[in-house]
């Protein structure tokens, strides 16, 4: 095997349901990708080292730091932003019981919150106040002090499932 | 913050990737999760003219029960210690420490033989080899080799693993009928890096426990056996006295350094209450 030349790697991956074909430099991270590329800037770039959880995406639909993630590492998978989510209605809930709450004040870390809040509320049931705040142990929020996203996270679940049940 | 220009290769097959690294005359960086490596590479701690990508070579994938020893192959991830049934049952401790290993994304992405080869001094899986006695499956020009856990941490950052070997599998005794085990661990918050931690293997007889394998880390360079209190374990009962007595010896089986947020003597006072914490959980557990 030759030295490869640090050029442009071609890329195919689906992001938000459609088929993307670009050449990438093997150094860009999938959130820089996603942002100057694609320009779907709902992904922030925050600490840039995987400790913020401002730029959570799901890949193969599960929550990943988009940050700790070359884009030649996700070919072939399938990459969804809170653009996608929001397009297709699977945030509704969480962005009314946000809105209700206060859960967000600069809104910065508000994407990476609805990532993972998402992620939780698939399981469909009601998770404790714990787990919650374990699952967000990773997302940091400097306005809020976390009580009403946790909250907010909370009330979407009950919301989701009184509306299965009834 | 973003990381210096490389060249990106994806093999197939360990040869393929060995020869990548070769190609490159050793300035290349294997990557897996890339959780610790992707900040390193941002941060420029690391620079490498290549990146060789392990995600495509299916020998470091799966979990299998062979025999009476799992072999967890390097690739899988961190959440899959919560999840896959075989680790679950047969190499519980594993199980134990997932939820205490950063973050659920972190998680998610993360691998266990990324974890093991990198070996950092305050991580949790790599110390769990050490307290389960499994051996690491190694990759390198000779072919395939195993190592003991007891002889594979070296260093700071340190393994048997030498440049351009590779960490295949990891290979679990699976816990046997009596196999009893405990893990835990003291962070200022919960997901950062433990201010000390530690792991309990045993085998229940009766009220006794025997063969104890304990493995600490955030307490030096390396996860560090407890040998001392193994010994003051070993064929006792945990009562009360025997507890005090593995927290005596413990103090000969650690030499921790003062750092700029842990004095050594607090580390020391933190391990033995840990060690006290570890063994009953054991007993609550029965």
């Amino acid at each position: 095997m030759t030295v490869p030349a640090p050029g442009l790697v071609p890329l195919t991956l689906t992001v938000n349901g459609d088929e993307v074909a670009r050449m990438v430099p093997p150094r860009t991270t999938l959130a820089d990708f996603l942002r100057a590329e694609l320009e779907l800037t709902a992904t922030h770039v925050g600490c840039e080292m995987g400790a913020c959880g401002a730029c959570l995406v799901l890949l193969d639909g599960v929550p990943v730091h988009a940050c700790l993630v070359f884009a030649v590492q996700a070919e072939g998978q399938k990459v969804e932003t809170v653009e996608g989510l929001v397009a297709r209605g699977a945030l509704a809930r969480l962005q009314a019981a946000f809105h209700e709450r206060n859960a967000l004040q600069c809104g910065f870390c508000t994407p990476g919150m609805l990532v993972n809040a998402y992620a939780l509320l698939e399981r469909g049931d009601v998770p404790d106040r714990e787990e919650i705040r374990d699952a967000l142990s990773g997302n940091y929020c400097r306005c809020t002090g976390y009580e009403a996203i946790v909250d907010a996270i909370e009330t979407a679940a009950r919301a989701a499932q009184e509306e299965s049940v009834g | 913050m973003k990381a210096r220009a490389f060249a990106y290769v994806r093999p197939r097959t360990l040869e393929e990737a060995h020869a990548a690294f070769a190609a490159a005359d050793g300035d290349a960086s294997f990557i897996s999760g890339g959780q610790s490596l992707v900040p390193a590479l941002a941060m420029r701690l690391q620079a490498p003219q290549v990146l060789v990508d392990l995600a495509g070579v299916d020998a470091l994938r799966g979990v299998h029960l062979d025999g009476d020893v799992l072999r967890i192959g390097a690739l899988t991830r961190h959440a899959d210690a919560l999840t896959d049934p075989l680790i679950r049952r047969h190499a519980p401790l594993l199980a134990a420490a997932a939820p205490f290993v950063a973050h659920p994304a972190i998680r998610n992405r993360g691998t266990l033989g990324g974890s093991v080869a990198l070996a950092d001094p305050a991580s949790e899986f790599p110390a769990m080899m050490l307290a389960m006695g499994a051996e690491m499956e190694i990759s390198g020009d000779a072919g395939l080799r195993r190592v003991p856990a007891d002889e594979y941490f070296l260093d700071l950052y340190q393994t048997a693993i030498e440049p351009g070997e590779i960490l295949v599998a990891l290979h679990v005794p699976a816990a046997g009928p009596h196999a009893c085990c405990a893990f835990d661990e003291m962070a200022r918050r919960r997901g950062d890096y433990a201010m000390v931690g530690g792991g309990l293997m045993a085998e229940r007889d009766g009220d006794a426990l025997r063969a104890v394998r304990i493995a600490l880390f955030s307490v030096g360079p390396t996860p560090v056996r407890a040998r001392g209190a193994e010994a003051a374990l070993e064929g006792r009962a945990p009562d009360a006295d025997t507890i005090a007595a593995a927290q005596r010896a413990l103090d000969g089986d650690i030499d921790p350094m003062d750092d700029a947020e842990v004095p050594a003597a607090m580390r020391r006072h933190l391990a033995r209450v840990l060690l006290g914490r570890l063994i009953r959980k054991l007993e609550a557990d029965q």
